[in-house]
């Protein structure tokens, strides 16, 4: 599969719930490199729940991929639950810390679409910016590319944690 | 050591009777306290292991102390850990119950990954221990150290590394419990030596333990098993497809009841060989690269197929987009990663086969499929399994063919890989399941011989032939010493070609006859001398005649290894054969067809 086919691929979030240890992280990111499946981002830490871990993994691919993934994520012994929140009303965040050039147009300009996005400024030396930005991965991407131009230094990113809404509505498919 | 004096080895051995000091000199008020090392043998023993397959080293040297004089469990000191491995698969693939190997820290780890992978690749349930540096100097690069757990990681369901002492019985427990349901595998683990040394309790723990995050669906999901019962009963053209999964079920009852009920024919694949017996009406043989031409028409022509423990793998497919294109598919799997994997199916049913084929078979109704039928005895007419024409040399086929006749199709047969595999797969009668071993997934060169090795032990009131080949042989050669010292009756049939037939074949066909690096020639060793410096009967056969007589004269010996030295025609192919990349119907049967 090349890249260019592979970008198009829709983007699934999927909370999984696991025993907490690393055996279990490596066997799910192992399933991910020797299958050949995407993996955009993976965050995980302790859940609640003592000795629980809560792994969210954004990933692409079409519905029959994503479904083979899902599976195979529940063939690991020690995960409880996956849940495909794309299916699912959800609640997304993602952090980001991004330092960006003010030489080309200035601390104002930068500060006003930090403004824009609500993202706060973090750090200021003589020729550069560091924000924080926080939302759903959306709107990240949507900075980075408005400050590309400007020249982004160095970023960081957290990687989606999500949840699902407690509140599913009319159209909950379960 | 503070000693003052010089030690005198001689003086410094203990007296025999505190050589083995745990249990004996155990008191009333530690009676709950055990090492680890007595820990893990009390719970093998719990867990019903009866035989081992092990070798020592420095990071097991506990274990093996605990062994040492030890009744309730028989180690069998194998030669390699791989061939360890590998016998533990055939123990249990010829008794369904798990193979147990133990194997040092480092290397005796490392070694057992061909046969972990082996087991994983055919769902075959083992449990390895492997022995690992003290917990201190853990990714410290110490002495023997592997990361063994990470290097198992993607060919076991489940692995461990035990630090605490009181978590082994669990642990071992879990163990068992995971390799040996749902879909069975091999589980890994790991045991740092100072774990082993530490005491701990022996809580006499339920075999059965419970693992909330692993429960196997057992039971199919109902409508599903109307709508396939349904199907089948409307069929014109229905073919029942059964894989390894009906034999690790157990339900080769089962699914031969239902195929007789319903009258529907049968092919099994490589896996599945013995779970529907060859001597009925309604069995097509084995599918696939070289499969019967009838079961591979039926499959390209069938409407409702239903696959019952089977995970529809290239060899039995072909080429995708040409597979059974006009049939309804029913998927019985227990495994939910397996359905829909390679081929969409309309009617997937998660469930073990041992119940979800008595429900189907509950509710459906024998379909009217004379017309089919009779289109299938035409092509098992035209289209027989080929079998060269008699004369002064031995044919591969024919050899098979007089195994079977003299075992009356009863003995285990067990193989490596390539053309003796595929014929012994095609001309052999299976009429038993659990009588077919063979590395199908991995494809296993090597496997052969120590797996008829584990087979033998754990059916001694069984003939096992391990029918292998030059190449095969000789990546296991070795073990012909364990056979010797424990006197295992394993009856090896080495089809000799001299060369790596299948490859050969491969390079015949496909590479103009470039027979690069696969034939040994008169670079191969003398069999006979081979079996003998270790020990072992070894007999030649040049022609049928001579055949004959080596079959009678090894199968009359019930208590020691025999190495048969069979040399067949060199420049026999294999067929039908499904060319690399062609769609199931698109066979080759003979050289001419082939085109050389």
């Amino acid at each position: 599969m090349s890249d260019s086919i592979a970008i198009k691929q829709p983007k699934h979030t999927l909370s999984v719930l696991v025993k907490h240890n690393l055996n279990t992280l490596s066997r799910i990111i192992g399933i991910f490199s020797a299958k050949g499946f995407e993996l955009d981002s993976v965050t995980f830490a302790a859940e609640a729940e003592p000795g629980m871990a809560r792994i969210t993994i954004t990933t692409r691919g079409d519905e029959k991929t994503v479904e083979q993934i899902n599976k195979l994520l529940h063939n690991v012994v020690d995960v409880l639950k996956v849940i495909n929140l794309t299916h699912k009303k959800s609640i997304e965040r993602e952090l980001a810390i991004i330092k960006v050039s003010t030489v080309k147009a200035g601390r104002p300009e930068i500060m006003l679409i930090a403004q824009a996005f609500k993202a706060k400024v973090i750090d200021i030396t003589i020729d550069k910016l560091a924000l924080e930005v926080t939302g759903n991965s959306d709107k990240v991407d949507a900075m980075i590319e408005v400050l590309k131009p400007y020249g982004i230094v160095a970023m960081s990113r957290t990687g989606s944690v999500a949840l699902k809404r407690e509140f599913q509505g009319a159209v909950n498919i379960n | 050591m503070k000693s003052t004096k010089p030690i005198n080895p001689a003086e410094n051995i203990p007296p025999k009777s505190t050589l083995k000091p745990f249990i004996r000199q155990q008191t009333d008020s530690d009676t709950q306290s055990y090492s680890g090392s007595e820990i893990l043998i009390k719970t093998l023993v719990d867990l019903g292991v009866d035989t081992i397959f092990g070798y020592p080293g420095g990071a097991v040297l506990p274990i093996y102390d605990t062994l040492f004089g030890n009744h309730d469990l028989k180690h069998i000191l194998i030669r390699h850990e791989q061939a360890g491995t590998h016998a533990a698969d055939g123990y249990s693939r010829a008794t369904g119950k798990p193979g147990v190997v133990l194997a040092t820290s480092g290397p005796g780890g490392t070694n057992t990954v061909t046969g972990i992978a082996t087991a994983m690749m055919d769902s075959i349930p083992l449990v390895v221990l492997t022995g690992q540096v003290p917990t201190s100097v853990i990714g410290n690069d110490a002495f023997q150290e592997a990361d063994i757990v990470g290097i198992t990681r993607p060919i076991t369901k489940q692995n461990y590394l035990v630090r605490d002492v009181n978590n082994l019985e669990h642990v071992l427990k879990e163990a068992f419990h995971i390799a040996t349901h749902g879909r069975p595998g091999p589980v890994l683990v790991d045991l740092p030596k100072d774990m082993l040394n530490t005491k701990g309790k022996y809580a006499g723990l339920d075999n059965d333990v419970d693992i909330p995050s692993f429960k196997p669906t057992l039971y199919g999901h109902h409508p599903q098993i109307a709508k396939a019962a349904e199907m089948l009963s409307n069929a014109k053209k229905p073919l029942i497809y059964v894989g390894g999964g009906a034999i690790l079920g157990r339900a080769w009852e089962e699914v031969t009841a239902f195929a007789e009920r319903l009258n529907i024919p049968v092919t099994t694949t490589l896996m599945g060989l013995g779970a529907f017996p060859e001597s009925k009406p309604q069995s097509l043989g084995m599918l696939g690269m070289h499969g019967t031409w009838y079961a591979n028409m039926a499959m390209t022509e069938c409407d409702v197929l239903i696959a019952v423990g089977a995970r529809f793998d290239d060899r039995v497919t072909g080429r995708l987009d040409g597979f059974s294109q006009n049939s309804l598919k029913i998927h019985i799997d227990i495994d939910p990663s397996c359905i829909g994997k390679n081929v969409e199916v309309e009617v997937p049913i998660v469930g073990d086969v041992k119940h979800v084929i008595p429900a189907i078979d509950k509710l459906a109704t024998p379909p009217k499929i004379d017309k089919w039928w009779a289109t299938i005895h035409k092509w098992q007419k035209e289209h027989p399994l080929v079998v060269p024409k008699a004369d002064d040399k031995i044919y591969p086929q024919h050899m098979v063919k007089m195994i079977s006749e003299i075992t009356n199709g009863n003995a285990i047969v067990v193989t490596d890989v390539g053309q003796h595999q595929m014929w012994a797969a095609q001309h052999y009668h299976y009429n038993h399941p659990r009588s077919w071993i063979s590395s199908g997934g991995l494809g296993t060169m090597g496997y052969g011989f120590p797996a008829a090795m584990g087979a033998a032990l754990a059916c001694p009131d069984r003939d096992v032939v391990c029918i292998t080949g030059d190449g095969g042989f000789q990546m296991s050669s070795y073990e012909l010493a364990t056979a010797v010292e424990y006197k295992i009756p394993v009856k090896i049939a080495l089809m000799n070609n001299n060369c790596l037939g299948m490859v050969r074949q491969w390079q015949q066909l496909f590479f103009d006859k470039r027979y690069s690096y696969s034939v040994f020639g008169s670079n191969n060793p003398d069999f006979v001398k081979m079996a003998e410096s270790y020990g072992c009967l070894g007999l030649r056969a040049t022609n049928p005649k001579e055949l004959k007589d080596v079959l009678e004269q090894a199968m009359a010996v019930k208590d020691a290894p025999v190495l048969m030295d069979i040399r067949v025609v060199e420049e026999e192919n294999c067929y039908p054969m499904v060319p690399s990349g062609a769609a199931l119907n698109e066979m080759v049967e003979s050289d001419e067809e082939a085109g050389i």
